[in-house]
This record gives structure tokens, C-alpha cells and sequence, in this order.
């Protein structure tokens, strides 16, 4: 178990400084999340601490990103930067729940883990998944982030 | 060797990677011609669409019977969330892929074909290595971004499905309030042993909305990917031993 974190760590770091490097404008590497709107969201287990990663692209502080009109509701995040680093993507606003939803299975909660979707360049053999249209998060994310970037 | 065929309104692809197997690409795809041909709700002349407009029970074949027994077992283990009547009419489609890509994989496997992958609309059957001899790589969808992979899972032998909002509209809603669209809910991707049971509980899962991975983390040997309109996933909590994202 211990390898494996290890494992993905220096994978983490890696991919950082190679984000780092190839882009000027990178996406976040990892991000932990929590949903300030949302007392019962469960709080995130992203493995966020790997050391101090080489990136010192956004200055410290908290960002408010642009209200992004997405068809079902509008989304706007805040990207909170620690170190350099992205540490949290809070959302200040996103679409209201729907009101007959059940909530979450309580038991079942504790052991589910939370991360923000971030797209990858990996090369795979076949693809699963749905489609939508709606960029929202990311152009909020995209907004807040072009704010802490280094003058 | 890969071939992709439009079937059932979606495109199909096999990949067989054992030498000498090219004659089976026909008789695959031939099986889910015939499927269709039985299920489809869109051709008037599909026994569904017979039984629809009022066939007896008698004239039915055995396997409709079959599939609409699994369709109510179903029901019964997805506490009513499986439900494939509306309107008074069946539609046992989300049912029907996931069975279908499972017996085509069946019928591979008695073949002693080991090294493959099934995939009929985003349900994937994978078996063996791929052409390199390394494990199978199945890619989520961004479902934000059609031309986006946000996670890759490494498998070997397994059934991946996902259900979601997809380009042919919402096609599952949530039978206890059928009014009520499914909208926090983008996509969820379901990783088992196979992909008949994978296909049934995504479905079911996604019509739980935010529940829906919660029942799925309560199924042993399954695992979800959850990705919700906030752009967060959330996860099971054996779903990371699939993950090779680095």
C-alpha cells in the first residue's frame, strides 16, 4: 500500500513538473474539494500532499472565478492557492439540488473519495462514457486560475 | 483485428486479438443484428414491439421471456430503480445492450478466444491482453467534453459501463418521479466482472441520482465513477486500484 502511494506521489511530482514545463497555462494537478453549499458533502481524500511540487506559477491567495451560465443552473468556483499550488476548488454557486433526490446513501458515504475531473492526454484503447455540452466548471476553473497566475 | 459495425442504432466494435479468429467478426455482428431485430423498440416488427401492441404471452419466445424475467430480477435488486415499463409499454433496451455484449463475449469465449473487447455503445466487455500484450486501457469520458478522457482504467477481465446523459438525449429517468430530470448527475461509469451486470446497475444507479454511487459502493466486486455537474467525481472506494493515471 505504502509503495503504491509513494508510487503515484512521484508520479504526481513528475507529471507536475512536466505539466509545468509543456504549458504555460496548466491545468491544476491535484485539487482537493470541498462544496461550501453543501453541509453533507463528504470532505475530499484527494492524496493532495505530495511534498513540494516544483510549480510557482500562481501567486497565494483565494480566486473568484466567473459565473459560467451552464443550461441547468450557473457554476462558480473559487480556486484557493497555497504554495504555488491549487489546494481547494470551493464552488460559490452551482445548480440547486432537485428537490426529490434522496440523498446520498449515508452508510455508504464515508469510504467514497472526491476528486476535481481533470482531462488526460493518456492514450487508451476504448472509450466508455456520456456527452454534454456544457464547459461551465471548466471556464469558471479556467477564469480563476488565469487570476493567479504570475504577473 | 477490429471491425466496427453501425448496429442498433450505435456503433459496435470487436477487437480480437487471437490469431485465426477474422470468421468470427460476422457471426458477432449477425447476433446483435438479430437482437435488434427482437428488442428494438424503434422497428414495429421487433417481438417487443408486437408484444407492445397487445401479442399474448403465449406467442412470446423463450428468450423474451428470459430477457423480461432478468428485467424484473433486476427491478427487485435495484430497489425498483431498473423499471422498464413506461407508459404502460416495455422497453427492455437497458437491459438488452449489456446482456447482449455479455453472451457475444460468451460465445468468444467457449470459441477459446482469450483476448478481446466488446463494445456496443460505451458498454465494454474486455477480456485477455491487448494487441500489445499488456492489460486492456478504457478511457472515461469527459462528459463536459466529448473530445476528453478525464480517467483511464486498466483492466484485464472486466465489464465497463456508463450511463449518462448521451448525445441521443436523456434516455433514463428516475421511475418514482419520471417528471423530474436527471441533472446533477453527468455520467456514471461502472467497473465489475462482467458486463451484463455492470450495464443494469449503472443504469439503475444513474436513475438513483447522487445515490446512485452510494449503491454501488454497497455492491461487493463493483466499482463507480460518479462525475456530477459541479465537475467533481466521486468514487468508490476500490475504484483507485484501476486508476493508471500517471
Amino acid at each position: 500500500m505504502k509503495k503504491y502511494f509513494i508510487g503515484i506521489a512521484i508520479g504526481v511530482i513528475f507529471l507536475a513538473y512536466s505539466t509545468v514545463l509543456r504549458h504555460q497555462h496548466s491545468e491544476p494537478v491535484v485539487a482537493s474539494v470541498s462544496m461550501s453549499q453543501n453541509n453533507s458533502a463528504v470532505k475530499t481524500t484527494a492524496p493532495s500532499t505530495v511534498g513540494t511540487a516544483p510549480s510557482t506559477q500562481y501567486k497565494d491567495g483565494t480566486y473568484k472565478g466567473s459565473v459560467e451560465n451552464a443550461f441547468y443552473g450557473n457554476v462558480q468556483v473559487s480556486a484557493v492557492i497555497q504554495n504555488g499550488r491549487i489546494t481547494a476548488v470551493n464552488f460559490i454557486q452551482f445548480p440547486n439540488e432537485n428537490p426529490n433526490s434522496i440523498y446520498v446513501n449515508q452508510t455508504a458515504m464515508p469510504y467514497l473519495k472526491q476528486e476535481t475531473i481533470q482531462a488526460q492526454s493518456s492514450k487508451v484503447s476504448i472509450v466508455t462514457g456520456a456527452t454534454l455540452t456544457s464547459q461551465a466548471f471548466i471556464q469558471s476553473l479556467a477564469n480563476a486560475l488565469s487570476q493567479a497566475k504570475q504577473g | 483485428m477490429k471491425q466496427t459495425e453501425l448496429i442498433m442504432g450505435m456503433p459496435i466494435t470487436i477487437e480480437i486479438v487471437d490469431r485465426r479468429a477474422s470468421k468470427y467478426f460476422e457471426d458477432l455482428f449477425n447476433y446483435f443484428r438479430e437482437v435488434d431485430s427482437r428488442y428494438s423498440t424503434y422497428k414495429k416488427d421487433s417481438e417487443i414491439s408486437q408484444i407492445n401492441n397487445g401479442l399474448p404471452k403465449s406467442k412470446w419466445s423463450s428468450e423474451m421471456k428470459t430477457v423480461l424475467g432478468l428485467c424484473e430480477q433486476t427491478r427487485k435488486d435495484t430497489f425498483g430503480y431498473f423499471n422498464i415499463s413506461s407508459n404502460g409499454k416495455l422497453d427492455p433496451s437497458g437491459l438488452v445492450k449489456g446482456w447482449a455484449v455479455a453472451k457475444a463475449a460468451k460465445m468468444l469465449s467457449v470459441k477459446r478466444i482469450s483476448n478481446f473487447y466488446i463494445e456496443a455503445g460505451g458498454d465494454i466487455q474486455v477480456k485477455g491482453k491487448d494487441v500489445n500484450n499488456k492489460p486492456w486501457t478504457i478511457g472515461i469520458r469527459n462528459p463536459f467534453n466529448f473530445d476528453e478522457i478525464i480517467k483511464t482504467i486498466t483492466v484485464s477481465s472486466a465489464g465497463v459501463a456508463t450511463s449518462g446523459t448521451y448525445i441521443r438525449g436523456q434516455h433514463i429517468y428516475n421511475p418514482f418521479y419520471p417528471e423530474t430530470a436527471l441533472e446533477r448527475v453527468k455520467s456514471l461509469t461502472v467497473i465489475g466482472p462482467d458486463i451484463y451486470d455492470a450495464d443494469r446497475y449503472a443504469t439503475a444507479a444513474f436513475a438513483m441520482g447522487e445515490q446512485g454511487i452510494g449503491f454501488i459502493e454497497s455492491i461487493p466486486a463493483f466499482e463507480g465513477y460518479m462525475v456530477t455537474a459541479d465537475g467533481i467525481a466521486t468514487y468508490t472506494s476500490g475504484f483507485e486500484r484501476y486508476v493508471n493515471d500517471v
